[in-house]
């Protein structure tokens, strides 16, 4: 059989999205730390400014370096193009308001990061967006929030802190039946462990400060545009499929079809919003991006260890991932991952919050950071730091127990991260 | 802008203006299984530089609604009625692989509708893999994917989107996955079995060709083969860039355009 000689995802991670530079033949991405670019005439910076000609303006808009970095996250994810953002709330933020205006409703998981979750529930309905969150698991409730208004559907592919996997295909698929999309916020999983718009979301957002740059040192966000929804089927969206005055009544799906959103998301909102990023930041993070497969296949194996480690300690009461074949997603989590559920999960330990807090302050190689995703090995107890807004209601809908830990394997030996977290468990029961 | 035609609407994207009747129109013709925005990186432009540009979503593709037309013949045919019907006069025709065959024909059947002819990815024959022809069939994801493997120069597969942030090699997959059942299946069925004949020959206007070195399903030989024809042409050689020129090379194809539009 005849099969498409595209390039692998291994290669894809160290090539896509440049060449050579050809002024200077360097083979490293250059950082081209400059906010502007000179025209080479006023006819071609009229075309520039009027998207009748491709290039760079502004780095509030593009950048080389950036740019580099947003080809190479599209090609991993299979996405017909990318933007890239200050942060992963920026890329939230971006994708939203490139979609929706006041009046409009979002349906999503009750399952997700916490910034996340104040954005959707107290700060966008000042701009007049409502949410209604819903269990990720039960398909029902996915279809039954839906009403006229509402123009996306929000999850995580792994939910936080409790580790839920969606059902992608199954929510892409009710989401599609209403004439709207399926937005993933895919950064516990990245593009080496799922590939979601191949599987029916429409657009991927990543907090590209975790596991895509894999080294903590500089913040980033992408949205990435899956190309395959037609935003003009429905007059749901009429930001991309109605003339817009900001360049000269352009319609975005009438003149871009399939990569309509990513154009406008630019267009608009990188210029608008500003929330761009850095060129040094995209540095930072492409060189993450170059070991990206190599990493991903190491998060997974030291999380294999450490649950067969936590899955035997008296002081662990439970352990919540779903490679373990108690978690209600275990099977969901075999087709849909066959390289791994990601290196985030959680534990709980014996003795509730004082335990845990006692934990926390015992470990020694493992960091207390308020992240995930770091190349380093992370702990944190939600219930006092990240989750600290919600309501004990919101809590324990949102599944965080007051002894729940949550862990974020890193790339150490995974027989020094076990010997640091034996040492805390055995700590965390001195009370 | 959604035109009435033959009891369906067609739908045509001018370049972001409304349609300038006082401008030299350009028709532009798109591929198999693909729309009218192959030709995005060019239609703004034109509309902002002397030209009415008119990028044709072909029935049953893209936005526009009425039956898939089985043969490049049938094809010409309501290209050369759909010209005559908004009769702005001879067009400028510009086709990229299947459309630049629509348009040889459209050419040499109703010298009337054009003025010039302007082809990119062109061939005198375009015989078809028979498993790209198999898997479009069955409507399979694999049809798309060998097309946007063989549809793209080296280069295109790694980098060098001139369009900030887009990534070409998916842009083209999508577009193709986008299209409706049947459709990829019906013209790459109408490619394999045209047969160009002598239609070089019977072309009376001036011709541009314009021809990717890494063309691999429209290769440099075959079109030589189709330009070989032609009493006179204008041959444009692009280095390092496969079938999908206008997106790879949007600069290029632009200037080219613009010289060969006159
Ligand atoms: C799943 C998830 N989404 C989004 C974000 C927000 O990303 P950032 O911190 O880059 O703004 C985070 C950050 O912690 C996260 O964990």
């Amino acid at each position: 059989m005849v099969e498409p000689d595209y390039l692998k995802f291994d290669t894809l991670s160290l090539h896509a999205g440049q060449e050579p530079d050809p002024t200077t033949g360097s083979r490293g991405v250059p950082i081209y730390q400059t906010t502007s670019y000179s025209f080479v005439d006023t006819e071609q910076a009229a075309g520039l400014f009027n998207l009748e000609q491709p290039g760079h303006i502004y780095s509030r808009i593009s950048n080389p370096t950036v740019a580099v970095l947003e080809e190479r996250l599209a090609a991993l994810e299979g996405g017909v193009g990318a933007v890239c953002t200050a942060s992963g709330m920026a890329a939230f933020h971006l994708a939203c308001a490139t979609i929706m205006s006041a009046g409009n409703h979002v349906v999503a998981s009750r399952n997700i990061y916490g910034g996340s979750h104040n954005m959707l529930n107290l700060t966008m309905p000042r701009f007049g967006i409502e949410t209604t969150f819903v269990d990720p698991r039960d398909l029902n409730a996915w279809e039954s929030a839906i009403t006229p208004d509402t123009r996306v559907l929000f999850a995580e592919t792994l939910g936080n802190p409790g580790i839920e996997v969606l059902d992608v295909p199954a929510v892409a698929e009710i989401a599609h039946a209403h004439g709207i999309p399926l937005m993933v916020d895919a950064t516990f999983t990245t593009p080496y462990l799922m590939r979601p718009i191949e599987l029916g979301a429409d657009i991927v957002m990543h907090s590209v400060t975790k596991f895509l740059g894999g080294h903590g040192i500089a913040l980033g966000g992408v949205i990435v545009d899956g190309g395959r929804f037609d935003w003009a089927a429905n007059d749901k969206f009429p930001t991309l499929s109605q003339p817009y005055d900001g360049y000269h009544g352009i319609t975005f799906s009438e003149e871009y079809g399939h990569q309509a959103l990513s154009m406008r998301a630019r267009a608009e909102g990188l210029r608008d919003f500003g929330a761009a990023m850095s060129p040094a930041n995209a540095f930072h993070l492409l060189q993450g991006v170059e070991t990206l497969p190599l990493r991903m296949r190491r998060h997974v194996e030291n999380t294999k260890t450490v649950i067969d480690f936590l899955e035997t300690n008296d002081a662990v009461s439970w352990v919540s991932h779903p490679s373990v074949s108690t978690h209600p997603d275990h099977e969901l989590a075999q087709s849909l991952l066959p390289n791994g559920a990601g290196a985030i999960l959680s534990f709980g330990i014996a003795g509730g919050r004082e335990a845990g807090r006692r934990f926390i302050e015992s470990v020694q190689l493992a960091s207390h950071v308020a992240n995930v995703g770091d190349a380093k090995t992370l702990v944190i107890h939600p219930a006092s730091t990240t989750h600290q807004q919600l309501s004990a209601e919101d809590l324990v809908a949102a599944g965080v127990g007051e002894d729940l830990i949550r862990l974020s394997v890193g790339l150490e030996d995974s027989s020094d991260i076990i010997a640091d977290l034996a040492r805390a468990l055995r700590a965390s029961q001195k009370g | 802008m959604q035109i009435e035609f033959r009891d369906a609407m067609v739908n045509v994207a001018t370049g972001g203006v409304e349609l300038n009747k006082d401008l030299p129109p350009v028709l532009l013709v798109h591929g198999a299984g693909m729309d009218r925005t192959v030709w995005s990186q060019q239609t703004r432009y034109l509309a902002h530089h002397g030209f009415a540009p008119m990028a044709l979503d072909l029935p049953g593709h893209g936005d526009s609604e009425g039956a898939l037309l089985p043969s490049v013949a049938e094809m010409a045919e309501w290209v050369g009625a759909f010209i005559e019907m908004m009769a702005l006069g001879p067009v400028r025709l510009v086709g990229h692989s299947m459309g630049s065959l629509i348009s040889l024909e459209v050419a040499a059947r109703y010298p009337q509708t054009a003025e010039r002819l302007i082809l990119m990815g062109a061939a005198a024959a375009m015989p078809v893999h028979p498993e790209l022809l198999g898997a479009a069939e069955r409507n399979e994801i694999l049809a798309p994917q060998l097309m946007t493997a063989w549809a793209h120069g080296s280069r295109a597969h790694i980098a060098g989107n001139p369009t900030p942030g887009l990534w070409m090699r998916s842009g083209c997959q999508a577009l193709l996955e986008r299209a409706a059942p049947d459709v990829i299946y019906n013209d790459l069925a109408a490619c394999n079995s045209y047969e160009a004949g002598d239609v070089a020959a019977r072309i009376e206007c001036s011709v541009s060709v314009m021809v990717g070195s890494e063309d691999k399903m429209t290769p440099p030989k075959a079109t030589a083969q189709l330009v070989a024809g032609f009493s006179e042409v204008d041959l444009q050689h692009l280095d390092g860039i496969g079938h999908m020129m206008m997106m790879e090379a949007p600069d290029q194809i632009r200037d080219l355009l613009l010289q060969a539009l006159g």
